[in-house]
Parts: C-alpha cells; sequence; structure tokens
C-alpha cells in the first residue's frame, strides 16, 4: 500500500539501470527487515522467555506444584506480597503529592526537583542497597541509635521495605505527572469556585481525571517492588524462611542446584510480568481512547 | 540548599522555615519523603567517602581490581547498548512501518524486560545460553561460551536494556512524516541516501537518549549478571558485584568508594540524559 505512493512519484529518467524503484526495493528491504528484527529479538527475548515455561513443567505438573508447596517457597511468596502491600500505598501517595507539586505549580528548581526524582532510576540497586546499610547498619548513621532502641532493620523487613520504595520512588510520578497537565486545572477552578473543600476535589475531579494513568503507575510499581533483587538482596541477608523474597528465592535454589524450583518460582514470576504487561496494554488502550475524545 | 528555596512565590513569608512551615500537605510529603528516601541515603554515602583521604579514595578506586571490573562494567554496557541501538533502530521502524501477522504481540513483549524480574532474566538467559542449553549447544562446538564469560554478562545486559531505544523512538517515527521521504526518493535519493541523510538526522537525538538510558540501565545491572557470570575478578566481575563482595567482607571503606564511584558516574549519565532530551525537544514542532 504504502510503497506504491513511492514507485508512481519515481522519475525514471534519474533512475541508474542498477538501482531498482524503491516499491520494488522496499518489499524485499520490508521482508529482510522484519527478519532481522524478529531473529534478534527471538534470540535475546523470546527464547529465554519461552525458556522459563519450557523449564518449569519439563517434567509436568506434580512436581511443579510440589515445588510450590515448599515451606521456603511459601514464606517467600508471603514476604513478597506483604512487601509490595506496604511500599505500593506508600509510594502511590508519595507519587500523587509529587505529581501535584510538579504539574500544577511553577517555581524556582523545578526541573532540579524533576531530575532528583529520576535519581532512583539512574542508581545501580546495589548502591541504592549500600546507601540503606550505611544509614541503619550497625555502623551507619542511626546505627547506634537504633541498636540502642533493640529496633533491627538491616537484614529484616523494614530495610527490604525501604529499599523497594526507593526503587520504585519515581514510577507514579512519572505517570501521572503528563496526565496531570494534560488534565489541566480548569475543573479544579470551577469546583473550587462552587464551593468543593480541596478534599472533595481531589476525590471527585482529580482522581477520576487520572485514574488510567495513576493505575498504570500503581502496577509498575507493583511489578517493580516484587520483582527487585539488586537492592534487597544487599540489605535483606536473604535468609531462606525469614528475609527471603521470591526473587531472592530463585537465585538461591538455582545457586543450590534446585534449578526445577528455581524454575518454578520464575515461571510465577514471568507469569506476573505478563500480567502486567497485558495491564499496561489495556491501561493504554484507555488513555489513548481518552486522548481521542 | 536548593531545595529549601524552591517554594519561591512572592506571597509567602521571607524567612526560610516560616516558608516551609506554610507548605501545603502535597509539598510536605513531597519534600520530606524525597529527604529521607533519597537525599538522607545520598548523604549518608557521600559522608561515609569523604572520611576517606583523597589519595586512599583514589587508590581504592584505581585498585587493579576495581580497573578491571569498571572495564567489564562499562565496556560491556556501552557495546550491549550500541548493539540495542543497532537493532532498536531496526525494531522501531520495522513495528511503526509494516505490518505483518502478531505484531501487537510482538509489540507488547517488547516491554518483558521491564517487567520481568532481574533473576529471572539470569536464572534462564544462563540456562539458554549454557553448554547444552537450547541456545548454547548451538555455539559450544564452535567454541563459543556464552554462559559464566563477559559474553554472557553482554547478553544479559543487552536483555535489560533491550526496550529502551526502542520504547524512545517509536513515538519520533510515527510523528514524522512520510511525505519527506517520498520527496526524497522522487528526487533521485537512494534508500540509503534517504536513510542517512533525511530520516536519520531527526531521530538522532531519540537514538542517543534510548541509547543512554539502556547504558545507564546496563551499568546498574546486578541481579541478571551475577547470576549469568561466574563472577570472578579480572574475568567477568562487574562493579556491583564487587561492592556486595566487599560488604560480604565488611569492607565497607571499600564498598563505599566503589559505591560513590559507580553512583558519579551513574548521575552524569542523567545530567546526559536530561540535556539530550532537552536537545530533543528542538524537533518537535
Amino acid at each position: 500500500m504504502s510503497s506504491s505512493l513511492a514507485g508512481k512519484s519515481f522519475n525514471p529518467e534519474i533512475s541508474e539501470p542498477q538501482a531498482p524503484t524503491p516499491a520494488r526495493q522496499k518489499t524485499w528491504v520490508k521482508g529482510v527487515l522484519i527478519g532481522i528484527a524478529i531473529a534478534y529479538l527471538s534470540l535475546v527475548l523470546f527464547i529465554p522467555a519461552f525458556n522459563v515455561f519450557v523449564q518449569a513443567f519439563k517434567d509436568g505438573v506434580g512436581p511443579f506444584l510440589g515445588n510450590l508447596g515448599e515451606a521456603n517457597f511459601l514464606h517467600a511468596a508471603k514476604l513478597t506480597f506483604l512487601i509490595a502491600l506496604i511500599v505500593v500505598p506508600i509510594n502511590t501517595i508519595f507519587g500523587l503529592c509529587a505529581a501535584w507539586v510538579i504539574a500544577r505549580n511553577q517555581f524556582r528548581g523545578r526541573t532540579f526537583l524533576i531530575s532528583l526524582l529520576d535519581v532512583p532510576f539512574a542508581v545501580s540497586p546495589v548502591v541504592a542497597g549500600l546507601m540503606i546499610v550505611l544509614l541503619y547498619g550497625r555502623n551507619g548513621w542511626f546505627g547506634s541509635w537504633l541498636e540502642a532502641g533493640n529496633i533491627k532493620i538491616i537484614f529484616a523487613m523494614p530495610a527490604m521495605v525501604l529499599a523497594s520504595a526507593f526503587i520504585t520512588l519515581p514510577f507514579i510520578a512519572r505517570e501521572v505527572i503528563p496526565v496531570l497537565e494534560e488534565a489541566g486545572s480548569d475543573q479544579e477552578e470551577a469546583a473550587r469556585t462552587l464551593g468543593a473543600s480541596d478534599w472533595q476535589i481531589f476525590w471527585r475531579v482529580t482522581i477520576p481525571n487520572i485514574r488510567w494513568g495513576l493505575m498504570y503507575g500503581v502496577i509498575l510499581t507493583n511489578a517493580r517492588v516484587m520483582g527487585e533483587f539488586g537492592a534487597v538482596s544487599v540489605v535483606s541477608g536473604n535468609i531462606a524462611g525469614k528475609t527471603q523474597t521470591l526473587p531472592l528465592f530463585v537465585e538461591e535454589a538455582y545457586k543450590q542446584y534446585a534449578t526445577q524450583s528455581a524454575f518454578s518460582a520464575a515461571v510465577l514470576l514471568a507469569f506476573l510480568a505478563v500480567v502486567t504487561l497485558v495491564l499496561k496494554e489495556i491501561l493504554e488502550r484507555k488513555t489513548k481512547i481518552k486522548d481521542i475524545e | 540548599m536548593a531545595v529549601s528555596t524552591l517554594p519561591s512565590a512572592s506571597s509567602r513569608p521571607k524567612n526560610p522555615i516560616q516558608r516551609l512551615l506554610g507548605l501545603s500537605w502535597p509539598w510536605r510529603v513531597t519534600l520530606g519523603y524525597l529527604t529521607i528516601m533519597l537525599l538522607l541515603p545520598v548523604a549518608a554515602l557521600i559522608a561515609k567517602a569523604s572520611t576517606e583521604t583523597p589519595a586512599e579514595f583514589w587508590r581504592i578506586a584505581t585498585s587493579p581490581v576495581a580497573l578491571a571490573t569498571y572495564n567489564v562494567t562499562f565496556v560491556t554496557a556501552l557495546i550491549a547498548a550500541l548493539i540495542n541501538a543497532v537493532f532498536g533502530v531496526l525494531i522501531a521502524w520495522v513495528l511503526v512501518r509494516y505490518e505483518f501477522p502478531f505484531k501487537r504481540i510482538i509489540d507488547a513483549a517488547i516491554d518483558l524486560p521491564f517487567a520481568l524480574p532481574t533473576s529471572v532474566a539470569g536464572l534462564t538467559i544462563a540456562t539458554v545460553y549454557s553448554d547444552n542449553g537450547w541456545i548454547g549447544s548451538l555455539l559450544a562446538p564452535l567454541g563459543i561460551k556464552v554462559a559464566f564469560t563477559r559474553l554472557g554478562v553482554g547478553v544479559a545486559m543487552i536483555f535489560i536494556s533491550l526496550p529502551f531505544v526502542v520504547r524512545t523512538l517509536q513515538p519520533v517515527l510515527h510523528e514524522m512524516e512520510k511525505e519527506v521521504e517520498e520527496a526524497a526518493w522522487s528526487l533521485g535519493a537512494s534508500q540509503f541516501q534517504t536513510f542517512y541523510r533525511v530520516v536519520l538526522p531527526p531521530l538522532l537525538p531519540a537514538i542517543l537518549t534510548g541509547l543512554a538510558l539502556g547504558f545507564s540501565r546496563a551499568v546498574g545491572e546486578y541481579g541478571s549478571v551475577v547470576i549469568v557470570a561466574s563472577n570472578i575478578p579480572f574475568k567477568d566481575l562487574i562493579a556491583s558485584v564487587l561492592i556486595i563482595q566487599r560488604l560480604e567482607q565488611y569492607d565497607y571503606s571499600g564498598a563505599t568508594v566503589i559505591g560513590t564511584v559507580l553512583l558519579g558516574i551513574s548521575l552524569l549519565i542523567l545530567l546526559a540524559i536530561n540535556l539530550l532530551q532537552a536537545w530533543g525537544r528542538q524537533y518537535e514542532l
């Protein structure tokens, strides 16, 4: 369809005998380009992704389910969900506040604040974990206070929550800022002149306007929290049945040659990733449909 | 310092403390959370690093082991990002311009490395590219070992940074008008000339931004690499793993110095990305 357009306007006088017309050249170029793209994606993405599912069910569904019944696995799964349950709401509140501050205000240092928000994207998760150890570890800034108060943060759940929250800090704000800017503040101002309180404006006007962008951010945050490995492994101590999340369980099982149970946990995490992508696709379409209206 | 001067609305009281107290709740939550979660940890790292004398800092930062890990980390990450830049342009092009079966599914699957936990990525790459894995067994007779070598580190870095160039490029390609290319063809430009002279220049900022994002992600990557690599110094040990090894030996200064170097470079890349994005905005209509 598109190639015929180019062919018609082509002037034969200029063309050299060896050079085929763009129209003809394009059809074969198209095939080759699609072929290379799919070959490359298969090598680095599709085959490894497919492999997770094949390995997990290699010996059938029985051993797979058996692996999922292990005590250490169940504890890791529970801990992973619990951390997500704490981190996602906290980062949602922060993300909404930060997005409002950035999208609704013009102030000196606004660009700086946006860049600051991006820092967790740039920092290596291991460095993030290290920073938390330097703050709350035994020799850290707050180490002696925490020890005096008999509070354990490092090698315990609080540090894992902090590490996960650090890593996913920008996600929600990043998704909400453009939606909030797009929506504009006219409706909010109209509600205010009609006598609505700040809280009413937020619940009745702002939230409905940004709900898809917000949900998208929440889903990305959740996926990243549940999948985070580097930062959590630095601060958790990685003790099976105590401070081990699912991604840590995968590595530990693999290192101890329990490949089957590593892949059983991996397939669950991969399934979570697929669900995330499907939801993301749906939400993206919703935001796009709204844009057209 | 810069943060406390942020809300500079002229109607507010001049005293900075009064100004901070007069802020609305979203402001307080944002600044408070950022301080506790972000500024405090970074300050702790820098404070710890500055307890070393500059000479000692330099000695640890440039020790042979550290230099070898920088080589593996940055050079491999750069190669991975460059490979992804070339193929990313191609994939974005194919996805935006052509129609073919399963295009939507392939397009959605590009984001998989964002969503898939890195330990799962490491596990499956190590399996697929091991000597008896699906792809590794085909490479083994040729004498190419991927898993547990630097090549494996590269494959892991390619995997996790794959989406960046594609995702930064797609919207720009969508915006680009086909008429310009068709004009170039009709004036007798070859396909290569059209690509090189007409298509590529406006895409360059987006390609470089994606490249820098992918590079930044690859430099910081830990989870997949630690599983795919053998983590042997001078062979395939990356800087992140060296930090962990130092921490496990209770060598906090060693970990902190390398961590500071890594943080500094990450912040430089972030700055570069911001500048590249500002440059890219020139091309917007």
